[in-house]
């Protein structure tokens, strides 16, 4: 993780009088994954369409792998991939040959494209519908596909819009492991995401992108620094009734006492909280406590607080 | 960084033009219904007009060169409708321009197919001729081919460059209309130039089809009006000049 991998400096693009990304500058590393974490509208897409070629800036300048590709994205495109947030493959072609057509773009011979499709539809468990039309694939066998085809080149460089949206559980998980599998073994990559979370566990760096603004690029680790050591015990109880939390700001005037959003109590402090207390003061009420759970503070927090936007406007 | 030697690039290049054609081919040229809709339509005209004008040899001669070039006119901006207008809409032309292909060789490769279907099309009405037996023997064969060819093409371009002027299917569909039926008109087809009003007239030598016919008029029956020459001269011309303004709209429209 040396030098820049892609360098972006005032990169600035509108549609009428909507400005979509507003004069935006940042580096990806060579081997960095990288995320783009904003809410819908921020300018992520157009922010990854215009370092791939889909779209021209207005203004600013872009390099990809030390080549100048500002207005000629033509001569960097050998070097990446993209994986769209729409699934972009022929719905009346099969899987494997979607795959095929795919490296044959990239000028992969017949051969190799071949060994590289069985490959890919093996890895991301849709060997079993190698044959089955795309249009025949429910979204999160297109989805996959979709990754499979954004990498069936082997690109030293990777952009995916929203890779995880809108797919379930095992197959967002699944992504998330061939992604790491590819961080691991050199390939930069630049993701967007609404999920913090996600971006908190996979990403090198992160930029917060608000408005077409990039507010905030830092590592995981700095990001989080202004609230470590912060503490939040969250607990639940059982019932439907609630405890009071103003009697519970009364007996601890040292926490910030909140609801959680399950229902339970929020329990944040700059220091160590004594659950043991918390748990007695809480059956003394009256109340079973089913779930004490400790967490650190996390990176959600922190994106409220620089971006000023409301907790869960990211989730929606 | 990865370096490129110039050999490998135009392999690589060659590869993805052929994918890219191969991939058009298998997925609308080669299907059933398109072959049947493609060899239907110049059987239907061309065996109308021949029905209705008389079998005889000399109204075939002169039938000819019209149902050629209308054969080819129809099928490739129908088929072009598809493969471009089509998958642009469906989002999949995208990953044609994520590609690292110049965009220059990527219509290419998109249209390679239509002109292919075209020539494919044109054939349809010599068959019919042959079966009809018409003497073939006075037909100027180096001609011909040439002329089929750079009118496949001519037509192909026009429809592309119509296809990048529009977003919606219908659009491309009712815009290549306003070109296609006054083109049958104007263009010399069934009717010699000369004969439509004067004020027609410089119209018609505005339009590439007019060049292309006269070609086939003077290879099938020897009654071309203009040198074949600079028939042949006024197609290449116009070729280049909608290939160049359909790749400058490309630029200017689909990269946004
Ligand atoms: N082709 C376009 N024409 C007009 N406006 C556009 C176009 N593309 C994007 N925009 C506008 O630019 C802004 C940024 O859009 P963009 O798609 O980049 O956001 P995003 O961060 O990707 O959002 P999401 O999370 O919803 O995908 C939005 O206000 C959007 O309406
Ligand atoms: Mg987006």
């Amino acid at each position: 993780m040396s030098e820049a991998h892609i360098r972006v400096s005032g990169l600035r693009k509108s549609f009428g009088d909507v400005t979509a990304v507003d004069g935006i500058s940042f580096d990806v590393m060579d081997g960095e994954l990288f995320g783009f974490l904003g809410p819908n509208g921020a300018g992520k897409t157009t922010t990854i369409n215009m370092l791939t070629g889909l779209a021209r800036p207005d203004a600013g300048t872009i390099t990809v792998g030390g080549i100048d590709c500002t207005n000629k994205m033509k001569s960097a495109q050998h070097l990446i991939g993209v994986v769209p947030d729409e699934s972009n493959l022929y719905p009346e072609l099969t899987g494997y040959d979607n795959l095929c057509f795919c490296g044959g773009l990239y000028g992969m011979r017949s051969s190799e494209r071949k060994g590289r499709a069985v490959e890919l539809l093996e890895l991301f468990g849709l060997a079993g519908v190698a044959e089955r039309k795309f249009s025949g694939y429910s979204r999160g066998m297109k989805r996959r596909l979709t990754i499979a085809a954004g990498i069936m080149h082997s690109p030293p460089i990777l952009f995916l819009d929203e890779p995880t949206t809108g797919i379930d559980v095992q197959s967002a998980r699944l992504t998330r492991e061939i992604l790491q599998e590819l961080h691991r073994s050199g390939t930069t990559i630049f993701l967007t995401t609404h999920y913090i979370e996600e971006a908190e566990r996979m990403c090198d760096r992160i930029a917060f992108m608000v408005n077409g603004l990039v507010v905030r690029v830092d590592s995981v680790s700095n990001l989080v620094k202004p609230v470590e050591g912060r503490e939040v015990v969250q607990a639940s109880v059982l019932g439907t009734e609630v405890p009071d939390l103003e009697i519970l700001g009364d007996l601890f005037p040292d926490y910030g006492i909140g609801r959680a959003a399950d229902g339970g109590i929020r329990i944040e402090s700059t220091g160590k909280i004594d659950v043991g207390v918390v748990v007695r003061v809480l059956e003394d009420q009256g109340f079973d406590v089913a779930e004490v759970k400790r967490t650190a503070l996390s990176l959600e927090d922190v994106f409220i607080r620089i971006t000023g936007l409301e907790a869960g406007v990211m989730n929606k | 960084m990865v370096v490129l030697d110039n050999n490998d690039r135009k392999g690589k290049l060659f590869t993805a033009f052929m994918s890219i054609l191969m991939k058009d081919m298998r997925a609308y040229y080669l299907k059933p219904p398109n072959i049947s809709w493609g060899l239907l339509f110049p059987l239907v005209w061309t065996g109308m007009f021949f029905v209705k004008s008389g079998m005889g040899s000399e109204n075939i001669l002169s039938l000819l060169p019209g149902m050629v070039s209308i054969s080819i006119l129809f099928g490739t901006t129908s088929m072009l409708a598809v493969t471009v207008t089509f998958e642009r809409k469906a989002k999949a032309f995208e990953r044609l321009l994520l590609a690292p292909v110049p965009l220059g060789l990527l219509m290419f490769a998109k249209t390679s197919g239509a002109i292919l279907f075209g020539i494919f099309n044109a054939f349809v009405p010599f068959l019919i001729g042959f079966i009809l037996l018409t003497d073939f023997s006075a037909f100027v064969w180096e001609a011909i081919v040439p002329a089929v060819i750079l009118i496949a093409a001519v037509s192909t371009f026009l429809a592309m460059f119509i296809a990048v002027s529009v977003s919606e299917v219908f659009e491309a569909q009712t815009f290549s209309n306003f070109f296609r039926f006054p083109m049958m008109f104007l263009c010399g087809l069934f009717f010699p130039v000369s004969e439509l009003p004067d004020f027609l007239q410089p119209l018609s030598f505005l339009l590439p089809l007019t060049y292309g016919t006269d070609i086939l008029h003077g290879a099938i029956a020897g009654n071309n009006m203009m040198p074949l020459s600079f028939d042949f001269l006024m197609m290449l011309l116009f070729i280049l000049l909608l290939f160049v303004l359909a790749l400058r709209n490309i630029h200017r429209k689909w990269v946004m």
